[in-house]
């Protein structure tokens, strides 16, 4: 019922243009700081983890390259980060749009004749989808620099294996993969903690429920779609 | 002029509004008043769309707005202005961007006439000059002015004020309140105020609508609301301790 009024025909184009521009600074570009930090050392865990567990001498030294890229890549980069940014999204989307039906701006909007829905959410989700999948590839790069830094400095691995490994079996459909996956936890981020603002009802209290609510199932949608587009895709 | 015709709103067992009828008159200010919880935050809400009746009509100008599909309706809500009791400013816009949202919307006017437009109407509620303060810098008095300038950009035929000096002091209510007069004479608008102020009612009400037990229990002028008899609206209009002082002085001098 709400997608449905959320994807009706846009009252000014020029509007939802102008929107949708300010969203992607707010919900992307505003998330780059958060997306790089936890990159950097979520790639550095990951290196220095498959390091540290691989005894046997028989195993070559660029599999901690090769693991590294292969579970950013396929899990870390577009699950983890799309969790993260769960939180800080959809916090932020649930508590604005919340806060602004509790003000009565929602109740203004419908009154002038505007769709509401589609005015606050379209943008958001346009933004999202557009965005996310440049924040997953950034944050891919950033990990397995992150990654590098830690072994190669660390001296459990040289430079050449490490970039070897990240270079070895190399299957491009994989970031087709993750980047499908990214675009359709970012529908999901948006689009579920917008219901739960959209619906808020009573005052400041309840806006700290839908928020709350908003993030927990974003989070569980993104865990269930994450196991069902695995299966669809990979396997 | 809005007509209001038996209209019925419940709730689960909770029966708001019974076959509710009023006539509120163009190029008037027509209030409706009556104590918390009889219903007139509702029959606004109805009146607006904001929700559905049950039974009854909603008419504008003879336009029947409670049968039209959503479409329809976008044609007539172009007309209505509102003031909400909390403003309902956008606070992620500034006051000139508040002012020219509709006109972005609906209109196709150049940016330089949108500003103009903008301008214009912050003039006519004497905030020029503060178009590019955020809702969050602006006093209580002054965002409800600046939600009346919203409310005009589009020279709207039909205006609404939901308890419009709500949290404000008493000499920003009558400016509020003289402010919705001026611009209900100066534009022929259709007004309609919900309040329970009787400072209101007796600054700016033409026609006075009394809702009691979601019913139209009493309905007349300003000046026949302190003669009425009927018990009900006696016991809230003279409620007040300073009302009961003022009959008090009438009938003595009478």
């Amino acid at each position: 019922m709400m997608l449905r009024l959320v994807f009706s025909q846009p009252e000014q184009f020029k509007v939802y243009r102008k929107r949708t521009f300010d969203e992607i600074e707010t919900i992307g570009l505003n998330s780059i700081g958060i997306v790089a930090i936890l990159s950097v050392f979520m790639g550095a865990v990951i290196a220095l983890q498959t390091a540290s567990n691989m005894d046997s001498p028989f195993l070559p030294k660029y599999t901690i390259g090769y693991i590294t890229r292969s579970s950013t890549i396929l899990e870390f980069s577009p699950t983890i980060i799309s969790l993260i940014l769960a939180g800080k999204v959809g916090s932020n989307v649930a508590s604005e749009i919340g806060t602004m039906r509790v003000t009565e701006q929602i109740d203004a909007l419908d009154i002038m004749g505007v769709n509401s829905a589609s005015f606050l959410i379209l943008p958001k989700i346009l933004a999202s989808v557009l965005f996310f999948p440049f924040l997953i590839i950034f944050s891919m790069g950033l990990s397995l620099m992150g990654g590098y830094v830690a072994v190669v400095s660390s001296g459990l691995c040289s430079h050449e294996d490490y970039v070897f490994g990240i270079r070895a079996f190399f299957v491009v459909g994989n970031i087709s993969y993750a980047l499908i996956k990214t675009m359709c936890f970012a529908f999901l981020i948006v689009s579920v903690s917008s219901f739960y603002g959209y619906y808020t009802k009573g005052g400041a209290l309840d806006v700290g429920k839908s928020s709350t609510q908003g993030v927990v199932w974003s989070s569980i949608t993104i865990l269930l779609t994450n196991f069902v587009l695995t299966q669809l895709i990979l396997l | 002029m809005i007509e209001v015709k038996e209209v019925n709103k419940t709730f689960g067992d909770n029966h708001v509004l019974k076959d509710f009828s009023a006539t509120f008159q163009e190029g008037k200010v027509n209030l409706i008043i009556g104590q918390s919880g009889q219903g007139k935050s509702v029959l606004t809400k109805c009146i607006v769309g904001l929700m559905e009746v049950d039974e009854g009509q909603v008419l504008y100008d003879g336009r029947d707005f409670s049968s039209m599909t959503r479409k329809q309706r976008k044609e007539i809500r172009k007309e209505i202005g509102m003031l909400f009791q909390g403003s309902a400013l956008f606070d992620s816009m500034t006051v000139e961007e508040n002012i020219m949202f509709p006109l972005d919307m609906y209109t196709n006017m150049t940016k330089k006439e949108k500003i103009d437009r903008a301008n214009f109407c912050l003039e006519r509620v004497n905030l020029e000059g503060r178009n590019n303060l955020l809702p969050a810098e602006c006093s209580g008095g002054m965002q409800k002015r600046i939600a009346i300038a919203r409310a005009i950009s589009m020279n709207p035929k039909y205006l609404f004020c939901d308890e419009p000096n709500s949290g404000l002091d008493p000499r920003t209510s009558i400016l509020i309140d003289n402010l919705i007069k001026e611009i209900t004479y100066e534009y022929n608008i259709t007004t309609v105020v919900i309040t329970h102020d009787m400072n209101s009612v007796m600054e700016i009400g033409d026609t006075v609508v009394f809702i009691n037990q979601g019913q139209s229990w009493w309905s007349g002028d300003k000046s026949s609301i302190l003669s009425t008899e009927n018990q009900e609206v006696v016991d809230f209009v003279y409620a007040s301790s300073f009302m009961k002082n003022l009959k008090g002085a009438l009938n003595a001098k009478k």
